[in-house]
């Protein structure tokens, strides 16, 4: 079903891409209304929140109805260069990635009415608000731009509106060096990206003209292989950088903390799923064939991510770095669908394909819920207490009971633990891979399943990571000096973050709706769907292959828990005795203090010792000097430090190279006018004699 | 779908809730009689069970509601996973609920609010125990799931009762990747169920519990309850191991008589597995916390050339 619209033929203005163009136009609006505002900053708070809610509402709307009705909308906008106008396309995979994008951006919206409130008690928003609506309609405009010139703009909005979110709070030192990574990487990244067109749109138009920017070109241009595998190395490079991949990583760390918590849901929950569906149009839309070893880049470096980041992520002990450190990890879980999903394609089993490419959106969709509502209750907690590092906290489910909850339902979800929505797009992860036998090749038959076994540690040291981030904030007693007046999150901010856990939770017990809604994707880029095998056995029952290959209903995991705890209650609580509070035993022990709790390092310290070789470690112990005797310690200093070995590996060498080369370039610059007119006599000379 | 096999899965969950302590009471029986100590009856976890029900629950000041949650939980979870695998009979209503992955999730939910109870009241000993648990449990479950994924592979199922017929019908002879998988499935079961080596169930307050610490604080009806799901915990790893390697006797069809066959056989399979059990137990001393990485490492290795040898070899 083609639907064409020109803006010259208004027949239909009620296509879901016109929806989606509006919902952009009216975010645009919204620096404006920033300077307007500027001097009435809660007003300024409220109308921003209402304008992005209300947008992001018109992209949800554009998207399920794109996916749903399969509607494939076109629109040429006569904006940007002479001759060279924006295309815009609003198929089912932009259509999905616009709802995910809409959907989360909707939550946060509604949060950040709560949140930006208590930001703008103490400093101005302004800065905050435009830059936060730009930033949005940066991720509407990158998955709606069907040219090279426009998907660059687009991200190029996003990622420098990104940048100054991320430098909000720029007084901090910390602040500026981790925009300034972020913008650094994020510049990288995007030159590998525009190569990787030019490479694309040259082969699409012959190197003749600048015809072959559109998508359209390139889709029916003929990739010889080695151009083809050119241009996908460097886009994968380019959307890499951006997703977070391992070694590419590091910039995520550091900027998603330090950038207000509203903001960090989305870079973390759907800002990075822009890379994802970059490196899915390019591969399955634009380049379309290619062989198995694309896949297998794809599907080791999702590994080495997914592992890397949950162990790093248990090293840490801020809050917010913790969790940045898990969207390393989700990215990676998310490629190795989509890298299984390549190596599929490129054996032409396309139906296998299709489970694969589903397990990955449907990740995608789920990690942009739980890790948006999991930002969204560490900026509440960070609200409240005004701390970030996790070493300090403890026992805040007695102050911040809905908090905690919510924070709980999202841990559970991205522990992948049944029957929430993270369990279910691992489960069909791990079904995938058991669909190794089909493959030709003896090897990768082979190599395919350790993959799997990589997969399971990665949920069961996710699972322990995240026993450590509730426990550690949530449970216990407060470790820190003194206690601050610490007050439950408002009910924007309660709201905001319910409607993501609720969808947690639908997410995980109607698995069958979901991938016979996706199912649309496969079927547009590979030809195969799933649906008749997903949903065979009824609407309950999800069965990717067959039912008597594999089964999972949430629903009835979710209705046996309820029947079975409630059966267990009544009888029990026929005739119950009183509970008696008292003091906590611990083995008789009474002179427990609060800081004899296990906190964030003990708790990972088995960890650490295990895996330890992965990082750099610097661990000193120092007696503190009053001390009569070594025997008779009074005090013990303990340091710990964690570095990521990529540092010295990659990064080091680079920076170091490139001040090398700086200072080598500066000895050219002499400051005397006697030697710049050297230089250009001996340039003209050379000009002379090779140009002539 | 038959009635009568709705009727056959309560029968089921009524198997493992009145037997899983009769296990237990079994392998402690048995580990008295090898240590050579007079040993208690083998009803004594039956009066254990029933003398904490009675009590009144006596609880710390701070605990929250996931303290007092994780009981009930962490007992719905073995009672559902009592539903899924195939004790008795393969059709059950419930099989399709869940295949092994999910069945290894819910266990692992079942741990995480444990974990977290442990951490509820803030004493060093819970944090302990939970930090502890989490490590060998994200260990484990890698060995336990390449372990798991040899038998679907062979069976060409995850689904437990597909399995279980996949091995009937006589689709999967011996084979050497069941060989391995069945002695990675054992090591996982000793850790999973906190057995010797890894952790030691009759251990209490000592600096080495794993699981105990964890459930310290708890008392009366919600310690029932714990206790009671830890002894299904081992009898459906137990029922799970026999399921995936040893089906013969589990009922096929759903008559009476095949039932009755299939509770004879479970019983004398149930003891025999236990002596194995008391077997190793006694054979073997606890490991250090640090050594399991070896012990664990060895369970995935083996896991792992069971998978090789199935793509290799068959």
């Amino acid at each position: 079903m083609e639907n064409t619209i020109s803006p010259l033929c208004k027949i239909e203005v009620f296509a879901p891409i016109n929806v989606a163009s509006l919902s952009i136009a009216l975010l645009l609006l919204l620096p404006a209304l920033a300077a307007i505002f500027r001097r009435r900053q809660s007003a300024l708070v409220a109308a921003c929140s209402a304008l992005i809610g209300f947008s992001s509402l018109l992209s949800i709307i554009a998207g399920v109805w794109t996916v749903s009705s399969h509607i494939t909308g076109r629109l040429v906008l006569p904006i940007g260069l002479p001759d060279l106008p924006f295309h815009l396309r609003l198929d089912p995979l932009s259509g999905f990635f616009l709802f995910v994008v809409g959907l989360l951006s909707f939550f946060v919206s509604v949060y950040s009415a709560g949140y930006m409130r208590g930001i703008a008690a103490h400093r101005p928003v302004t800065r905050l608000v435009s830059f936060y609506g730009l930033f949005v309609a940066g991720m509407f405009m990158v998955v709606l731009a069907d040219d090279a010139l426009f998907f660059l703009v687009s991200w190029e909005v996003m990622a420098a509106a990104s940048y100054f979110l991320v430098m909000f709070e720029d007084e901090k030192a910390v602040n500026r060096r981790a925009a300034f990574l972020y913008m650094v990487i994020a510049h990288v990244g995007a030159i590998a990206i525009l190569l990787s067109f030019g490479v694309m749109a040259g082969i699409a138009s012959g190197f003749e003209s600048f015809n072959g920017y559109t998508f359209d070109a390139m889709r029916q241009a003929k990739f010889p292989l080695e151009w083809a595998t050119v241009a996908f190395l460097l886009s994968f490079f380019g959307f890499a950088a951006k997703a977070g991949v391992v070694p590419l990583h590091v910039w995520l760390p550091e900027a998603h903390p330090v950038a207000p918590s509203n903001i960090s849901a989305l870079m973390s929950g759907v800002m990075l799923k822009t890379a994802i569906y970059g490196i899915v149009r390019i591969t399955f839309d634009i380049l379309k064939v290619f062989p198995w070893w694309w896949g297998a880049i794809v599907l080791v470096l999702g590994l080495v991510s997914a592992v890397m980041g949950v162990l790093y992520a248990l090293m840490q002990h801020d809050l917010k770095r913790l969790l940045a450190y898990h969207s390393v990890e989700n990215i990676g879980i998310i490629l190795i669908g989509i890298g299984l999903a390549m190596i599929f394609t490129s054996f032409n089993l396309s139906v296998l394909a299709a489970l694969a490419l589903i397990a990955g959106l449907y990740h995608t969709l789920n990690h942009a819920m739980f890790k948006g509502l999991l930002f969204m209750g560490a900026g509440a907690v960070l609200h409240a207490t005004g701390e970030r590092n996790m070493e300090e906290m403890g026992g805040l489910i007695h102050q911040m009971p809905w908090t905690a909850a919510l924070f709980l339902v999202g841990c559970i979800s991205i522990s992948a633990l049944p029957p929430f929505n993270g369990f279910v797009s691992e489960w069909l992860t791990f079904q995938a891979f058991l669909l190794s036998p089909s493959l030709p090749s003896s090897l990768i038959r082979l190599l395919v399943p350790l993959g799997a076994a990589l997969l399971a540690l990665t949920g069961a040291l996710a699972a322990a990571c995240f026993v450590k981030a509730f426990g550690v904030t949530f449970l216990g007693h407060w470790r820190g000096h003194g206690r601050p007046h610490v007050h439950e999150a408002d009910w924007f901010m309660r709201a905001g973050m319910l409607m993501a856990a609720v969808t947690c939770l639908l997410l995980g017990i109607f698995p069958t709706m979901v991938v016979e809604w996706l199912d649309i994707i496969p079927g547009q880029l590979l030809g195969a769907t799933i649906s008749t095998s997903a949903g065979a056995a009824g609407w309950m029952w999800l069965t990717p292959i067959a039912p008597e290959r594999a089964s999972y209903s949430g629903l009835v995991v979710l209705f046996g828990f309820i029947m079975i705890f409630a059966a267990a209650y009544f009888i029990l609580h026929i005739k119950a005795g009183k509970i008696q509070r008292v003091p906590v035993w611990d083995c008789g022990f009474e002179k427990m203090t609060a800081r004899m709790q296990y906190n964030a390092t003990s708790f990972s310290m088995p960890i650490r010792r295990i895996f330890g070789f992965l990082f750099n470690i610097g661990e000193h112990k120092r007696l503190s000097p009053q001390s009569a005797h070594p025997a008779f310690p009074a005090k013990m200093h303990y340091y710990l430090r964690v570095r990521d070995r990529f540092w010295n590996w990659l990064y080091m060498p680079v920076t170091k190279t490139s001040f090398w080369f700086s200072r080598g370039i500066g000895n050219l610059q002499r400051g005397r006018i006697q030697t710049y007119l050297i230089y250009s006599f001996i340039t003209i000379i050379i000009l002379l004699v090779f140009v002539r | 779908m038959n009635p009568f096999s709705f009727f056959i899965e309560i029968v089921q969950v009524a198997t493992l809730l009145g037997l899983a302590p009769l296990f237990i009471g079994w392998v402690r029986m048995l580990k008295c009689w090898t240590q050579g100590r007079s040993s208690a009856s083998i009803l004594q976890p039956y009066m254990d069970l029933a003398k904490l029900f009675r009590k009144n629950v006596v609880l710390a000041e701070n605990a929250s509601w996931v303290f007092r949650f994780t009981p009930y939980l962490v007992f719905c979870t073995a009672v559902l996973a009592g539903g899924i695998i195939p004790i008795l009979s393969v059709d059950l209503p419930f099989a399709p609920t869940a295949d092994v992955i999910v069945l290894v999730g819910l266990f692992a939910t079942a741990r995480f609010f444990t974990a977290l109870a442990g951490m509820d009241i803030g004493t060093a000993f819970g944090g302990m125990g939970s930090s502890r648990e989490m490590t060998i449990a994200s260990l484990a479950e890698p060995a336990m799931l390449m372990s798991i994924f040899t038998v679907s592979l062979a069976n060409k199922s995850t689904s437990i009762a597909q399995i279980v017929q996949v091995i009937y019908s006589g689709q999967s002879v011996l084979r050497p990747s069941l060989a391995f998988a069945f002695f990675a499935f054992i090591l996982i079961t000793l850790t999973e169920t906190g057995r010797i080596p890894v952790d030691n169930p009759a251990t209490h307050l000592e600096l080495t519990m794993i699981h105990e610490a964890m459930i310290l604080e708890y008392s009366g009806r919600h310690l029932a309850l714990i206790e009671w799901a830890s002894m299904m915990k081992l009898f459906l790893f137990v029922m799970l191991g026999i399921a995936c390697f040893a089906p013969w006797g589990i009922a096929e069809s759903v008559d009476i008589v095949t039932v009755l066959y299939a509770f004879i056989f479970m019983v004398l399979k149930l003891g025999i597995v236990g002596a194995g059990l008391i077997l190793i137990e006694t054979g073997l001393a606890k490991m250090r916390l640090f050594r399991l990485t070896e012990f664990l490492g060895a369970a995935f290795l083996m896991a792992t050339l069971g998978m090789l040898s199935f793509f290799i070899l068959e």
